[in-house]
């Protein structure tokens, strides 16, 4: 009877906590469904060119995702150069250097950043970064201001000041995963690294070398969430759908003409181009995500496999 | 193991009593209530929900419900009829209309003006402008303040050697709507290449987000220039320039010389109120201006709503528009009132 009820109640558990698991499986299902049915109009009028074209025209009703695709992962990539040194930095710190007392109010502090709503980082983007980037600009000499990874108008509104409100939203997010991989080490790693007398940067070396798929993946997951980032890049990347080179030039991303355009999309075809926007930026951040979640699940399952299997070679040579 | 069930019923029981209250208490506050809900426009939303709570202390029975998403949206929720009224910055086209397949009534509620701002520290006094050299401005053609076009229509004006950065809106709106349609009005150039809409391609510029988006980067960027409400450029204390009207006058944007420019179209604006009055004649007239609508289907299904929105239009129309000026509109010349007071039949309420 007891048994009974006991294996009742784990299948009513198994179905409450199972639901919301497939619930979600759902929803993300049904996302992909209807922005792929709701940008019909636009995938029949321009096919894969929509990916290339560099037009966005509502008037003419021309549309291409070329430049927002081209600002996002642009700012977004930059985003990460500057984020994953500096997150990593923080981990290794948080993880192995860090006296234990300091620890805890770091790791709140890191954290804290992620609570700040993107508003607030678009404000302070607009007085603190744009005008120091417009500060830098107007410093550099010019012979570099030639060059076209340098070129433009000092205006300061830019694909690097939004890259680096970028970079500092990511840093919570990419360091903690990072603190968190190297936690996973085994202490055993390190204790070994210094039994063979190795000083404490050799030993950070061997952990960080241990700990590299998953410091990838964390890196990736600080992409996944700039990519999709709004408010805080449409007020300061200065919304310019013209793709360039140039740090200094004003540019547009997929989640920014998202926001900015959606609300006053008159003609149906303006409305089913900015949902295929909707769509491509679905796509990449799925693909991104996918991408890093495969590379933390490599790491921990076939790592602690390779040492045998190497051994084994080693053996068999 | 039957003590573990009685709790059901009297649950139920408890559960029945709280639904029945509710639904009594509902049923007393709403008696005679009409509550009608629209939904559109963002630029006039300020004013809106001003009318609509001072008509609710009037006529505590009539409750309306105004949902600021966008023009865009606003036609859309008219069309499925998820909403009794929309509100637009700018007129349904024909080919919507063609679509809509039921009769829809556009009436002006107010008017509003789109003022050039512009960042020159150290010049004091009034900056003109043409319509075409605005054109040419956000063409690209005229990139430096000291442009001999400039200088020429500012004698006394100092205009820095700087290059000038132009601002536009990023986000569709009815801001935007007003501006290009007035250059397209002024510059056969702008109307080929870049014509009329809520977001069009800039051929040059930054895109700031919202009004406030708009006057932050001016505010910031020395040599900027922008367009924005002029609201937004008075409380972020921005100067805005006089633009030459139809007249060959140049005018700044105030609540008088923004109803002269509707006065001015009114005695060419068609039956059904859809018409731009960018650079309508008038000596007095300031030409970037426009309406702004709410829409209403002909024959609503629900004819106490359609009564109790009459009435309300009727009190917007005429005390209503005592309110516009200080929230930073202008209100609609007479002329406009009276043919709209008679449009309001159109309106089946019975």
């Amino acid at each position: 009877m007891t048994g009974q009820r006991l294996r009742a109640s784990d299948r009513i558990f198994g179905l409450l906590t199972g639901a919301p698991a497939l619930l979600l499986v759902l929803i993300v299902l049904a996302i992909g469904v209807v922005l792929w049915r709701e940008s019909q109009l636009s995938i029949a009028a321009f096919g894969f060119g929509f990916w290339s074209s560099s037009d966005w025209d509502p008037v003419a009703g021309a549309f291409g995702a070329f430049p927002f695709i081209w600002g996002t992962l642009y700012s977004s990539v930059l985003a990460l150069l500057i984020a994953a040194p500096v997150s990593i930095g923080i981990a290794v710190f948080l993880s192995d250097i860090c006296p234990h007392r300091l620890r805890p109010p770091l790791i709140f502090l890191t954290e804290l950043l992620a609570a700040i709503p993107s508003i607030v980082y678009g404000l302070w983007g607009i007085f603190v970064l744009v005008p120091l980037v417009r500060t830098i600009q107007e410093s550099l000499p010019e012979a570099v201001r030639a060059l076209p990874l340098f070129s433009g108008p000092p205006v300061g509104v830019s694909l690097l000041a939004a890259s680096l409100v970028l970079a500092v939203m990511v840093i919570p997010y990419t360091s903690s995963m990072a603190r968190e991989v190297l936690r996973a080490v085994p202490g055993a790693q390190r204790a070994a690294a210094y039994a063979l007398g190795s000083t404490r940067w050799e030993a950070t070396q061997v952990a960080l070398r241990y700990a590299r798929t998953g410091i990838i993946g964390a890196v990736m997951l600080g992409f996944g969430r700039a990519i999709g980032e709004t408010m805080a890049v449409t007020m300061v990347i200065g919304n310019n759908p013209q793709a360039s080179w140039s740090l200094f030039a004003p540019q547009y991303t997929m989640a920014a003409v998202l926001a900015n355009e959606f609300k006053e999309a008159v003609e149906t075809l303006h409305l089913h181009a900015l949902v295929e926007i909707g769509l491509v930026l679905f796509v990449i951040t799925l693909a991104v995500n996918g991408l890093s979640r495969l590379l933390i699940w490599r790491m921990t399952t076939t790592r602690p496999r390779r040492a045998p299997r190497r051994q084994a070679a080693r053996e068999a040579a | 193991m039957r003590l573990r069930f009685t709790p059901a019923p009297a649950l139920l029981a408890v559960v029945a009593a709280a639904a029945m209250s509710v639904a009594c208490g509902g049923d007393t506050a709403s008696s005679g209530t009409v509550r009608i809900n629209g939904a559109g426009a963002t630029f006039p939303y300020p004013l809106y929900s001003k009318w609509f709570s001072e008509y609710h202390a009037q006529r505590p029975e009539i409750l309306i419900n105004y949902q600021s998403i966008g023009s865009g949206g606003g036609v859309r929720q008219l069309l499925n009829q998820t909403v009794f009224f929309g509100a637009s910055d700018y007129p349904m086209t024909d080919v919507q209309l063609a679509e809509a397949a039921v009769p829809i009534l556009h009436l002006p509620t107010v008017v509003g003006a789109v003022v050039p701002i512009y960042n020159l520290p150290g010049v004091t006094a009034d900056v003109q402008f043409t319509g075409p050299l605005l054109a040419d401005i956000y063409l690209g053609r005229i990139t430096r303040w000291n442009d001999p076009a400039l200088t020429a229509i500012n004698p006394g004006v100092a205009l820095p050697d700087e290059a000038i950065t132009v601002v536009h809106r990023s986000d569709g709106s009815g801001t935007t709507f007003v501006w290009v349609d007035y250059l397209a009005k002024v510059s056969p150039a702008w109307r080929e290449q870049v014509g009329v809409a809520t977001s069009v391609n800039w051929p040059v510029g930054l895109g700031g987000k919202g009004n406030e988006g708009v006057a932050g980067l001016v505010k910031l960027t020395t040599g900027a220039f922008g367009y924005v409400e002029p609201v937004y450029a008075t409380q972020n204390q921005i100067p805005f320039g006089a633009v030459q009207n139809a007249a060959g006058r140049f005018v700044k944007a105030s609540p008088a010389s923004v109803t002269a420019v509707a006065d001015g179209a009114a005695p060419t604006m068609p039956d059904d109120f859809r018409v731009s009055i960018t650079n309508a004649p008038g000596d007095a007239s300031y030409p970037i201006a426009s309406f702004t609508w709410l829409l209403f289907h002909e024959n609503p299904p629900d004819t106490m709503q359609a009564a109790a929105m009459v009435d309300f239009m009727r009190w917007a129309l005429t005390d209503g528009q005592a309110f516009a000026s200080d929230l930073g509109y202008s209100p609609l010349p007479a002329s406009v009132v009276d043919r709209e007071l008679a449009a309001l039949g159109r309106i089946r309420t019975q």
